[in-house]
């Protein structure tokens, strides 16, 4: 049986990862919070569970050092609270740690599934995508020591023994030497996945100000995160316009600062040029977002917008959605527009309207909660 | 669980071997014994304050998470674990190599030596690792009654009032207490019957006489009485607050129970927290005199020197128990070896004659064996912390330079040293805090009072500790401290926290 603290253990670690849920709304609206850590660990600094008490002030309490250095030398790093764990004093330690809990993306990405109630998407078509995946299934004659195959390379040795009529019954001794030795090896196998991808528009006009890029920002962040836990291989391909379309790098994606006019319907034509380069639809799942304040430039290039969706992007595309984030300037007219023709409920059509910060996770929920 | 094992063979021997030395150096302490376990269970025991069963919460756990990574980091590791019980428990861990595992020994030796004679330590519960398994027994029953929620709720509230405790306490027994209480009875009684100055009546006659006493005192009076002396008790200054809580919250009995249970086991670890430098310096002077003079090969030199420097290591920013505690506890033996205490050398003024003083007393091993014997941390720096002795050790003060946004040494003077060092330990490094008054503003209130020495209490833990505390009493609660150079009184009565006007 487990010892008893790992129960302890299990109530923390929920408290904790409760935290995360409870707070996931404030996580979220700070997407900095989330510091990556390597390839695919994130930890999120986390205030260990404090237990209030009666305590002194820090900074004005200073403290006792040793070592050397004269009057007004700093000294190094910070205070630290919490003594060496000594004998038998555990628990006596106080002071505000901050825990680092290490979550790996899947992790993160299944407490937002939880929290949201996310369906898990279903991939449209075949699994195309080709992928190689090494499995030790194979046997060798060469190799490192640690993949050595002690039965075989006993069998080996006993056989050649046995061959060599060295092998005596009475003194069953076998010595394999270095031709008997056998390895595990690696046999490459192919593996079919789901191929999917992600075409990120912005709106990134004069009326875009940096909050809802922040949004955008953030937002995306999850939604990758998402999308990346259900499919193993995911491209993200960003598309920034104002009345002119072009595609960009991540880091552009989300730092420009462009201004002038909008014309929507540039941003939608290059998506279709990019899908029809290189997705081919019966392929791959296909997920155009586009974010906008709703501001086009005139009622002409939304009709070609719509003709555009309903002609080439609706039908590649697993589902289309559009983020319109409010802004001062913006008329949401776009949106109205979308709505008109589609209604508010499409198959094909996923709209969500970004109020602020807060309002993100809502319209993640919006935007995945369909399970497409 | 067999998570732990007693040792056998070599370690054995060692182990034998080791207490040998330990008897020759005069240590005197309880029956040892040593148990071998794994590094998660020496994780689970020092989570668990070196108990192998505690009552269920999260803290555990909490502590259990940390410790854990903080090993499997490399961050630190621990190499033993000593309870204060009789027979006295240590554990070892496994992976230590037999160098290790002979320091730890030793050092063990002198735990355990400390435990048994300090007077800090005399009336803890030697039986504590029962008493701590029964409390998790009373607990996991009062969750299968009351819920797991609610308890640990109410637990984490008065873990948040586990550090108001009065050192005092620690030399209260029953017998003491029944003894005061008998005393100012009969006081009163005689006062009231113009005095009994020679009290030659029978036992049974004095029980009589108090029990006739008490019972013309409530009936006497109509009315209220009996609530007036509740009100009176309520008065009682005490720093105990966790006992004024038992006696006087409105709570229901299993709740008394638990904060009786948590203030059992918050006092029983008292007496390490008011000597740690002591304990820590006492089992390293042992570990290291045992150590060079009798126990180690001299293959093993390198790898001792290498591991007791590690303990010993100096820090800029906190100073290191074990490395002040041996310092200091060597300093004192050459001290009284010369005979360089009392008044004759206090008013010497030559230095160079000083430096050289030597009465040959011889006196330096029996004096630290008394001073482990009667002192605490606080009366040992105080006692014995000299300007030399901060000097060689390189002591300093460091404070906060709001100007440069670092901590700065600010001062390697004797007196503010050992000033910063005894406010450090005043009061075991705790505010010292006290209840005043239950009946506070004649409306049933609470009036903690914070005993201001110039460093303010957190505001924000203030708040939130008075919420737990509102919890418990559930009438309004207040702490009279000093606030930014202003006197105040923090007020919070179950709704918002702020502060009173006087």
């Amino acid at each position: 049986m487990d010892h008893p603290i790992k129960r302890d253990h299990a109530r923390f670690r929920k408290i904790v990862k409760g935290k995360v849920r409870e707070n996931l709304r404030k996580y979220v609206s700070e997407g900095s919070q989330i510091v990556p850590k390597g390839t695919d660990k994130f930890t999120i600094p986390m205030p260990s569970i404090d237990i209030p008490r009666f305590r002194f002030g820090d900074k004005s309490q200073g403290g006792m050092g040793q070592g050397q250095g004269e009057p007004g030398d700093p000294v190094d790093g910070q205070q630290d609270p919490n003594g060496q764990p000594g004998q038998g004093e555990a628990g006596e330690g106080e002071g505000n740690k901050e825990l680092d809990v290490e979550l790996s993306l899947d992790e993160l990405a299944r407490i937002l599934g939880e929290e949201l109630a996310l369906p898990n998407i279903e991939p449209k078509g075949k699994k195309s995508l080709q992928s190689t995946v090494d499995r030790y299934t194979n046997i060798g004659t060469t190799g490192p020591d640690s993949l050595r195959h002690l039965r075989r390379t006993y069998k080996q040795a006993l056989k050649r023994q046995i061959a060599m009529d060295t092998y005596d019954p009475q003194n069953p001794s076998v010595v394999p030497i270095r031709r008997d030795f056998r390895y595990r090896a690696a046999d490459t196998k192919v593996e079919m996945q789901n191929a999917a991808v992600v075409i990120y528009m912005m709106d990134v006009s004069g009326s875009m100000g940096d909050e809802q890029k922040e949004i955008v920002r953030t937002e995306s962040f999850w939604i990758n995160l998402w999308l990346k836990s259900q499919y193993k291989d995911i491209e993200v391909r960003y598309i920034i316009h104002d009345a002119t379309a072009k595609e960009v790098d991540e880091n552009t994606f989300f730092r420009t600062r462009e201004s002038g006019g909008t014309l929507i319907s540039s941003a939608y034509n290059l998506c279709k040029e990019i899908i029809e380069k290189d997705y081919n639809p019966n392929e791959w799942n296909i997920y155009p977002f586009h974010f906008s304040d709703g501001d086009n430039w005139s009622a002409e290039d939304t009709k070609i917008c719509l003709d555009l969706l309903d002609n080439f992007i609706f039908p590649v595309s697993n589902v289309f959605c559009y983020g319109q984030v409010e802004s001062r300037y913006g008329s949401g007219q776009f949106y109205k527009d979308l709505v008109a023709k589609y209604g508010e409920d499409n198959e094909k059509l996923i709209l969500s309207k970004i109020k602020n910060k807060d309002g993100i996770l809502d319209s993640i929920k919006e935007f995945l909660g369909k399970g497409k | 669980m067999n998570r732990t094992k007693p040792i056998t063979g070599e370690l054995l021997n060692l182990k034998n071997e080791i207490e040998g030395y330990a008897i020759e150096a005069g240590l005197d302490f309880f029956p040892q014994v040593f148990e071998v376990c794994d590094y998660d269970t020496i994780n689970i025991l020092a989570a668990q304050g070196g108990f192998p069963s505690r009552y269920p919460h999260w803290k555990f756990g909490m502590d259990y998470d940390q410790l854990s990574k903080g090993y499997t980091y490399g961050l630190q590791k621990i190499y033993e674990m000593v309870i204060n019980t009789d027979p006295c428990y240590a554990y070892l861990l496994a992976a230590n190599n037999w160098v290790d595992q002979k320091i730890v020994m030793a050092h063990v030796y002198g735990h355990n030596d400390f435990f048994k004679n300090n007077a800090w330590f005399a009336n803890t519960n030697r039986k504590m690792m029962d008493v701590m398994a029964n409390h998790g027994t009373k607990i996991r029953r009062y969750m299968e009654k009351y819920g797991h929620d609610n308890v640990e709720t109410f637990i984490d509230k008065v873990l948040s009032l586990e550090n108001l405790l009065d050192i005092n306490e620690l030399f209260e027994t029953p017998e003491l207490k029944r003894e005061r209480r008998e005393l100012a009875e009969r006081q009163m009684a005689e006062e009231a019957k113009g005095g009994y100055l020679i009290d030659d009546r029978s036992a049974a006659l004095k029980s009589f006489m108090r029990s006739k006493e008490r019972s013309s005192r409530t009936d006497n009076v109509e009315g209220n009485e009996n609530e007036d002396v509740l009100a009176e008790d309520m008065k009682l200054r005490t720093k105990d607050v966790l006992g004024y809580l038992i006696n006087y919250a409105p709570i229901e009995e299993w709740q008394a129970d638990i904060i009786g249970i948590l203030r059992e086991e918050a006092y029983y670890f008292l007496p390490q927290r008011l000597t740690k430098i002591m304990n820590e310096g006492w089992a390293s002077y042992w570990h290291s005199r045992i150590m060079t003079e009798r126990a180690l090969d001299a293959s093993e030199i390198i790898e001792f020197a290498d591991k007791h420097a590690g303990v010993m290591y100096m820090s800029k920013k906190q100073i290191n128990p074990y490395k002040i505690g041996i310092e200091l506890m060597r300093d004192i033996e050459y001290r009284w070896n010369r005979g360089m205490f009392g008044k004759e050398y206090n008013e010497c003024t030559d230095m160079e004659e000083k430096l050289h003083w030597d009465k040959k007393l011889g006196l330096g091993r029996q004096k630290i064996f008394e001073v482990r014997k009667t002192h605490n941390d606080i009366s040992f720096i105080d006692e014995f912390l000299t300007p030399e002795f901060c000097e060689r050790q390189q002591l300093f003060t460091y404070k906060y330079n709001p100007r440069t946004n670092r901590f700065e040494i600010d001062s390697k003077d004797f007196a503010a040293i050992k000033q910063k060092l005894l406010s450090q330990l005043t009061n075991f490094g705790q505010p010292i805090i006290e209840v005043t008054d239950g009946n506070f503003r004649n409306r049933k209130e609470l009036l903690l009072e914070h005993t201001h020495y110039g460093v303010d209490l957190d505001a924000q833990y203030v708040d939130a500790t008075l919420r737990n505390l509102h919890a418990i009493w559930k009438r309004p609660v207040n702490l009279a401290t000093k606030y930014e150079d202003k006197e105040v009184v923090f007020h919070f009565d179950g709704k918002e926290f702020k502060t009173l006007d006087s």
